[in-house]
Parts: C-alpha cells; sequence; structure tokens
C-alpha cells in the first residue's frame, strides 16, 4: 500500500498540475450563417466577431459595408461576396485572403443554427 | 515513512510545476477554448489549422471579466489595437464626446451613456435613428426590451460586454448631488 502511494503521489501531483480548466461556451460573439450554406451544400459558416474587431472598428462592416446587426438580417450570397459586395470587399486577396479559401469560411459543424452564439451569462439577445 | 529519492525528486518537479501553473494563472487567468472544442468548428476541418485561436490575440489585450474577457474600450484607447476606422476614403470617420444621463431607472442607479465610447467604435446610423431617436429622452427604453435584444441589447449580450455586468451602464448613484431633475 505504502509502495504503491509512493508511485501514484506524484503521478497523481502532476496529473492535478496539468488538469484542464472547465469547459466553457464558445468565443463570445460569434456568429454562425447557415441561411444558405447547407443547403447548398457546403458547411455552415463561422463569422468570429473578435477577430475582425481586432483589426477593424464596427464601422466598418456595419456601417461602410451596410451588414445589419442582426444576425441573419443580411442575405449574403456567394455571388455577392465574388463581386466584392459584403465580406468579398475585403476576402478578394488584396485586403484578406480571397473566396476561394472555402474551409476558412465555411468551417462550421453541420446542423448549426445562423444566431449569435458564445454568450457569456445571459446569452443575451443571441438566445431570441 | 521513507520516500525513496526517485519519489522525492518526482513531488519536487510536480511541485515545482503546481507552483509555476499557479503563477500563470494568478498572473492572467483567462483561458479560451481552442477552435476545434468551442463546439462550433469542424474539428475535422483542415483549415482550422491555419487559423488564429482567440487566445492567441486576445490574451495580449487588456483583461475584462465577462464577454470575450477582454476590455475592448481600454485596448483601442491605450492602442493595444489601432483597427481601421473606414475602408473608403470619402467616409466621414465621427466621434462624439458627449455623456447622455438616462434617469428613468426605477430604483437602479442612473444610466451614463458615453457617446465618445461608442463612436470610437461605431458610426452614428448603426444607433441612430434606427434604434434611438437623436433627442434624448424620446426614445422609450427599457431593460426588459434590451434584455430581448432591442436598444443597447442589440449589441450588449451578443457582441460587447454582456447584460450581467449591471453596474458599468447603471453607473451614476440616485443619490448623486446636483444633479438637476429634467425627465418625468
Amino acid at each position: 500500500m505504502l509502495k504503491l502511494l509512493k508511485h501514484a503521489l506524484p503521478v497523481l501531483t502532476i496529473a492535478f498540475a496539468l488538469s484542464p480548466v472547465p469547459e466553457a461556451w464558445s468565443e463570445y460573439g460569434d456568429v454562425v450563417l447557415n441561411r444558405r450554406s447547407e443547403q447548398a451544400g457546403m458547411a455552415p459558416v463561422v463569422f468570429p466577431h473578435w477577430f475582425h474587431r481586432v483589426r477593424f472598428r464596427c464601422k466598418v462592416c456595419h456601417s461602410e459595408l451596410g451588414f445589419e446587426m442582426r444576425a441573419g438580417a443580411n442575405d449574403v450570397t456567394m455571388n455577392e461576396i465574388v463581386q466584392g459586395k459584403f465580406c468579398g470587399t475585403c476576402h478578394n486577396g488584396e485586403i484578406a485572403w480571397s473566396a476561394e479559401n472555402c474551409g476558412l469560411c465555411h468551417s462550421g459543424l453541420p446542423g448549426l443554427k445562423s444566431r449569435i452564439h458564445g454568450g457569456h451569462e445571459t446569452l443575451g439577445p443571441g438566445r431570441w | 515513512m521513507k520516500l525513496s529519492r526517485s519519489c522525492m525528486v518526482g513531488l519536487l518537479a510536480s511541485g515545482l510545476l503546481g507552483a509555476s501553473s499557479l503563477y500563470l494563472w494568478a498572473a492572467d487567468s483567462r483561458q479560451w477554448k481552442s477552435l476545434e472544442k468551442d463546439g462550433l468548428h469542424d474539428p475535422e476541418n483542415p483549415a482550422l489549422k491555419v487559423m488564429q485561436p482567440p487566445g492567441a490575440a486576445l490574451r495580449l489585450l487588456p483583461p475584462d471579466s465577462a464577454g470575450n474577457l477582454v476590455n475592448w474600450v481600454k485596448a483601442l484607447r491605450d492602442r493595444y489595437i489601432n483597427p481601421r476606422t473606414n475602408l473608403y476614403e470619402t467616409t466621414q470617420v465621427r466621434i462624439l464626446d458627449s455623456d447622455i444621463l438616462m434617469k428613468r431607472t426605477a430604483e437602479m442607479p442612473y444610466v451614463l451613456f458615453p457617446h465618445r465610447a461608442h463612436t470610437e467604435w461605431l458610426d452614428c446610423s448603426n444607433c441612430h435613428e434606427k434604434l434611438f431617436k437623436s433627442q434624448a429622452g424620446t426614445t422609450p427604453v427599457n431593460m426588459l426590451a434590451i434584455l430581448q435584444g432591442q436598444y443597447c441589447g442589440q449589441c450588449h449580450g451578443a457582441v460587447s460586454f454582456p447584460l450581467t455586468e449591471c453596474n458599468r451602464c447603471h453607473s451614476v448613484p440616485r443619490s448623486s448631488v446636483g444633479v438637476p431633475q429634467t425627465a418625468k
């Protein structure tokens, strides 16, 4: 028993020190766009707000580019993006990588609903 | 009880490891989930390997206790980040530096709305005239609607700090001296 304890103690201590933190939500403000994606045979789009707001202020997309501030309110088609509208204003290989990199946007799990995910505590408008 | 030498070394090493991880935890306890485990991204998608994980960018920014665990207003003010304000040269970048005191807050402290913090990120047209009329006091803002995603709740609770942070908006005590009574 004592021998077992001798060997188990360090292992347990290391395991405790390296134990992962509890699971949390997906990142706050992540938006899933799946109005058209899966119907067209593509994975849903995951749009990370945090990534974009480090680089652009809200007003760039929500004023200059005309994105409505309500998940699901923007009927964005791939055609428009390729023509340089909405996401395509930047995702054209000049400001950001081009629309040929399908998997970078169409990266969601199958069956995800179009809405804001990653609610922190209240879920807030993401719930409605 | 005599512990063998290897056991002692093991204990010492694990102790040091534990202490160092505790120090790191105390220094910045913020944790962000990896893209593979966030419940949204498909872990089988090979493109995930080239995507920036949230923690890589966000842990460099000033901390907050809610939302992205980042104080975005401070990040901008203290120039941790300098996100672009416009894509088109012709766009007028508008900043308004005026506060609005909202006093119809039942028994809660008054709400002080800072235009500056909002216009550093947003354009006037994002809120006016659709969500809020420009004339102060003419928009029937109420907490129930906000909690349902209207008015302030369009962003707060979705992308900006969540609605659990009551006193960040309700920041002016009702007993404040010298606050003129305007609203009925």
